[in-house]
C-alpha cells in the first residue's frame, strides 16, 4: 500500500513540476465549451437545453489530451520495465498511475464545469448533478483511456490512435453522465443514472488495470 | 415457371421496379456485393502476390537444407497449396 | 519460426475444406438470391423493401458473430499463445467490418422509404454503428505497430475489452433511445416474419456464414504467407 501510494506520488511530483498538464486539460476544456456558443448561437434557452451534453462531450476530450503521454515517458527511460520487474502488480502500477492521471486533469475538470455551467446558462437544479456525475464519471474516463494508453504504447501516430480506440467506449459514460444532469433539470431524480455510472466505476476499477496491465506487458516483452 | 409455381409470369420491368422501391432495393443488394466481392478480390490480391513474392525469395536464396525441393518450388507450376505448406523448421 | 509446424497443418486442413465452402458458398447465394428476389412474396405493409431484409438482417448478425469469434480467437491466443488464433482475429476484422458496413448502408437504405429519413438514432442502428468503430478501431490498432506480433497481441486485449464493452453500450444505447426517442415516428418491430420470408433469410444467414470462412481461410493463408516472407528476409538480412 506504501508502495502504491509513493508511486502515486512519484507521478503526481513528475506531473506538478511540469506543470503544464493540469492547467492545458483545463483550458481545454473551458475553450472547447466556450467555441459552442459561437456555434449554435447565444440563445440562452438553446444553451441550456445544450448545456449538459456540451460539458460532459468536452470533459471527455478534455480527458484524452494528456493519456497518450500516462505511460510514454516511463516507456521510453525505461523505468516501465523496472515498474514490470518490482515486487509491485503490474496492475497496481496501472492503477496508481490512473489515479495520478485522474488528480492531474480529472478533478480540475470538477471544479471548473460549474463555472462552465453558468455560461452556458443552465439551470441551478442541475449544478448538484453535474458536479456529481462528473465526480463518479471522469475516474472512469481515467481508467477506460488507462487501457487505451497502455494499449498504443510505442504504436505510429499512437495520439490519434488513442483517440479512435477510447472514444467509442466512453458513450456508456457519456449518456449516463448527461442523462443524469437531464434527468435532474426536468425534475426527474438522477438516481438510476447514478446508479448506473457507480456500477461502472465499480465494475472498471477492478477490470481496466487488469487488462491495462495486459496490454502493458506487451509492450514490455 | 421460372419465377415459382403459382405464380403470373412477371414482366422483366416490373421484377426491376420492385413494386416502386428500385431505387432502395437494388442499391442495397448492389452494395452487399460491392463489399462482398471486392473483400473477395482484395484477398485473392493479397494472397497472390503474397505467394510470388515468397516463391521468387525462395528461388533466389541459396538452396541448403532443400536443394531437393529447391527447384519444385520455384518452378511456375507450384501454384498452389503443396508449395504454402511445405514447412521451413529451425 | 519455431512455431510453423501448426500453420502447416491448417494448410493442409484449408485445402481441404476451401473448395467445398467456396462451392457452397455460390451454391447458397444464388439460391438464397433467387427466393429473396423472386420466390418470396412482397411485405402487406412494407412491399418490396422488404426484401432489403434478407441482406440486412443476416449482415447484422454476422457483424456480431464475427465479433465474438475475434474476441474468443483472442482469448485463446492470449491464453495459450496460439499463432493462428491471433491470425484468425487480424483475418477475420476486414470481414467483419464488412458485414457491418453493409448492415448500415442497406438499414439506411430500407429506413429512407420507410421512416423517410436515411438515418434515425434508433438503439440498434446506434449501436451497430458504435460496433463498427470498434471492428476500425481494433484494425487500426494492429497495423499501427512496426512488429505484428505485438500489433495483434494488443489487438487481442483490445478485443476482449470490447467484447465486455458490447453489452454495456448497447444496453446504455437503448436506455438513452426509450428516454430521448419520441415513440411514434416508427414501426421499430419490421415485418412479422412469416415463413416465406424465414426460408430466403436463413439460407442468407447460412450463405453469409459460408462466405465469412471461405474469405476468412483465404487470408489466414494470406497472412501466413505473409510471415514467411517476412522470416526469410530476416534470416537473409543475417546470413
Amino acid at each position: 500500500m506504501t508502495r502504491f501510494l509513493r508511486l502515486v506520488g512519484r507521478d503526481l511530483r513528475l506531473a506538478l513540476r511540469q506543470g503544464s498538464d493540469a492547467s492545458i486539460a483545463v483550458m481545454f476544456f473551458v475553450l472547447c465549451v466556450v467555441l459552442f456558443p459561437f456555434g449554435v448561437g447565444p440563445e440562452p434557452n438553446i444553451l441550456a437545453r445544450i448545456a449538459a451534453g456540451v460539458i460532459w462531450v468536452a470533459a471527455l476530450l478534455a480527458s484524452l489530451l494528456s493519456l497518450e503521454r500516462l505511460f510514454q515517458t516511463d516507456y521510453e527511460d525505461g523505468s516501465l520495465e523496472l515498474l514490470a520487474l518490482s515486487p509491485v502488480p503490474l496492475e497496481a502500477v496501472v492503477l496508481a498511475k490512473t489515479l495520478a492521471h485522474w488528480l492531474v486533469t480529472g478533478l480540475p475538470l470538477i471544479v471548473a464545469a460549474p463555472i462552465l455551467a453558468v455560461l452556458l446558462n443552465m439551470d441551478t437544479a442541475g449544478f448538484g448533478t453535474l458536479v456529481l456525475t462528473l465526480a463518479i464519471g471522469t475516474p472512469l474516463l481515467s481508467l477506460i483511456g488507462g487501457i487505451g494508453a497502455a494499449l498504443t504504447l510505442g504504436a505510429r501516430r499512437g495520439g490519434v490512435l488513442l483517440s479512435l480506440l477510447i472514444l467509442p467506449l466512453y458513450i456508456p459514460v457519456l449518456i449516463f453522465g448527461a442523462g443524469a444532469i437531464d434527468a435532474s433539470l426536468h425534475g426527474l431524480t438522477p438516481r438510476p443514472h447514478l446508479l448506473l455510472l457507480a456500477g461502472l466505476l465499480a465494475a472498471a476499477l477492478p477490470l481496466a488495470p487488469w487488462a491495462g496491465a495486459a496490454a502493458l506487458r506487451q509492450a514490455v516483452e | 415457371m421460372l419465377f415459382g409455381t403459382g405464380e403470373p409470369f412477371l414482366p422483366m420491368s416490373e421484377f426491376l421496379a420492385m413494386g416502386g422501391y428500385a431505387a432502395f432495393v437494388w442499391p442495397s443488394y448492389g452494395v452487399a456485393a460491392l463489399i462482398m466481392v471486392g473483400l473477395l478480390a482484395a484477398t485473392l490480391k493479397s494472397l497472390r502476390s503474397g505467394e510470388a513474392t515468397l516463391r521468387a525469395l525462395e528461388g533466389s536464396r541459396p538452396a541448403r537444407r532443400r536443394r531437393d525441393r529447391a527447384p519444385a518450388s520455384a518452378s511456375a507450376s507450384a501454384v498452389n497449396a503443396p508449395a504454402v505448406s511445405e514447412v521451413r523448421e529451425g | 519460426m519455431h512455431r510453423f509446424a501448426n500453420p502447416a497443418r491448417f494448410q493442409r486442413l484449408a485445402t481441404a475444406i476451401l473448395p467445398w465452402s467456396a462451392g457452397a458458398t455460390v451454391v447458397l447465394l444464388v439460391v438464397g438470391l433467387y427466393f429473396s428476389l423472386f420466390a418470396s412474396p412482397p411485405d402487406y405493409q412494407q412491399g418490396d423493401t422488404v426484401r432489403i431484409m434478407y441482406i440486412h438482417v443476416p449482415a447484422a448478425w454476422m457483424s456480431l458473430f464475427v465479433y465474438t469469434n475475434m474476441a474468443i480467437a483472442a482469448a485463446c491466443g492470449l491464453v495459450w499463445k496460439h499463432p493462428l488464433a491471433d491470425l484468425f482475429a487480424k483475418a477475420a476484422a476486414p470481414v467483419g467490418a464488412g458485414f457491418t458496413a453493409i448492415c448500415l448502408i442497406t438499414g439506411s437504405l430500407w429506413g429512407a422509404p420507410m421512416w423517410g429519413t436515411w438515418w434515425v438514432w434508433d438503439a440498434r442502428l446506434t449501436s451497430v454503428l458504435i460496433l463498427f468503430f470498434l471492428y476500425l478501431g481494433y484494425m487500426a490498432l494492429v497495423n499501427a505497430f512496426d512488429d505484428p506480433q505485438r500489433g495483434m497481441r494488443a489487438g487481442n486485449v483490445l478485443l476482449l475489452v470490447g467484447i465486455v464493452n458490447v453489452p454495456i453500450i448497447k444496453f446504455s444505447v437503448e436506455w438513452w433511445n426509450t428516454l430521448h426517442q419520441p415513440a411514434s415516428v416508427m414501426r421499430m418491430d419490421g415485418p412479422t416474419v412469416a415463413a416465406p420470408m424465414l426460408v430466403p433469410l436463413l439460407i442468407m444467414a447460412v450463405a453469409f456464414t459460408l462466405y465469412f470462412v471461405t474469405v476468412v481461410l483465404l487470408r489466414l493463408r494470406a497472412e501466413i504467407v505473409q510471415r514467411r516472407i517476412q522470416t526469410m528476409r530476416l534470416t537473409q538480412a543475417a546470413e
